[in-house]
């Protein structure tokens, strides 16, 4: 409660201009667990293909899949934590002000 | 289809069994036992698809469906 | 190093309040052939198997931890709103005194996880069998955990953990392939 305070201040203040997005409160909900599963689609597919490789490594279609895909993810990524917040810590996600890693839900809320 | 995954046995069954006998009982031998070393490009799942079923080839596919029915009757193999 | 995701890597649904179903995930959590057991043999191999299957361990004992997380998810959520009524008569009174609604690694018969369940014998061809019977083993732990739950959401969920040790016995004996193979190269005519 005493976050969103803070937070709601911020942004009337204008300190934090550009760094309150409105749909970051929608985290959790069903759109959010739909954008989500795109997303859980293209990773499950990265997970196959990689251990596939680990035991294929001259497999060249499969290399271009792994590679297509990859590059793929990076942008839905780039789009899903714009909406959401960053998926990854230790400097492999942006975060708007204030940090956004330590916001609820974490994956076993949802 | 899946169907072929699963295997029967018949158990010794005594006249000193106390609980009325399973004739036939059942277990499943998934598709990876008769694939020695995957072959490449083997048909892939839709990526819709292949994270509900857990894998990306359909040929690695062994789906399980559970022995309790909806009723919380457990059917048994 | 490792980075950690926020996000599951399959979604968990759980449709029903079901403590008696939590107890019986911990087979998974903290049993001798769980998650954790897994991703622990799978890492500690690496330091003696030959460099081409290195990356392989290292990916499948990866991937072992966020099923760890999707037990974890299951768990917590058969269990966060349960009350103590509701949890003693799932046969979780006992971690209750202790714990309250924290979960230990431990079976369902409440024996703790121990270091003896991860097997590291320095011989890769041994070893590697090794995995693919934790595999196999796993998959059938799956295998009795769907029989007992008529949650189609929670089946939904173990349904895609048992395809998971399906693959990972079909690398790990890839893996033995690739070792065996190795001597070919070393022929010279």
């Amino acid at each position: 409660m005493a976050d969103n305070e803070v937070r709601e201040d911020l942004a009337d203040s204008g300190k934090a201009e550009g760094t309150v997005n409105p749909e970051e409160r929608a985290r959790g909900d069903e759109i959010y667990r739909r954008e989500l599963m795109e997303l859980q689609k293209v990773d499950f597919a990265l997970v196959e293909l990689n251990l596939y490789l680990d035991t294929h490594p001259a497999d060249m279609q499969a290399v271009q899949q792994y590679n297509q895909l990859a590059q793929r993810r990076l942008q839905m990524c780039a789009a899903f934590e714009l909406k959401y917040g960053p998926l990854m810590h230790f400097g492999h996600s942006y975060t708007r002000y204030p940090w956004q890693w330590i916001e609820t839900p974490w994956p076993w809320q949802v | 289809m899946y169907d072929a995954q699963w295997r029967e046995w018949r158990p010794y069954v005594s006249h000193c069994d106390p609980c009325p006998p399973v004739r036939v009982k059942r277990y499943i031998v998934p598709p990876n036992q008769y694939i020695p070393y995957q072959p490449m490009n083997l048909p892939q799942f839709s990526l819709d698809e292949a994270l509900f079923r857990g894998t990306l080839w359909p040929a690695l596919y062994s789906p399980y469906p559970s022995r309790r029915s909806p009723k919380g009757v457990t059917v048994n193999g | 190093m490792w980075i950690y995701e926020k996000k599951l890597q399959y979604p968990v649904k759980v449709s029903k309040c079901d403590p008696r179903m939590a107890r019986y995930l911990l087979e998974q959590y903290g049993g001798a052939d769980g998650e954790l057991s897994a991703a622990l043999r799978y890492l500690n191999q690496r330091y003696a198997i030959p460099d081409k299957v290195i990356g392989l361990l290292t990916d499948i004992g990866t991937e072992e931890f966020a099923h760890l997380e999707m037990i974890a998810t299951m768990i917590y959520k058969l269990t966060k709103d349960a009350n103590v009524e509701q949890l003693e008569a799932a046969g979780l009174g006992a971690n209750y005194a202790g714990h309250d609604h924290a979960f230990i690694y431990r079976d369902p018969e409440g024996f703790p996880w121990t270091a003896a369940y991860i097997q590291a014998k320095g011989d890769p061809i041994a070893d590697l069998y090794e995995d693919i019977a934790a595999e196999e083993k796993a998959r059938a732990t799956y295998q009795w955990l769907i029989d007992m739950t008529d949650d189609v959401d929670l089946q939904d969920g173990l349904k895609f953990l048992r395809e998971r040790e399906i693959i990972h016995s079909m690398r790990f004996k890839e893996a033995v392939e690739i070792l065996k193979a190795d001597r070919e190269h070393k022929k010279v005519y």
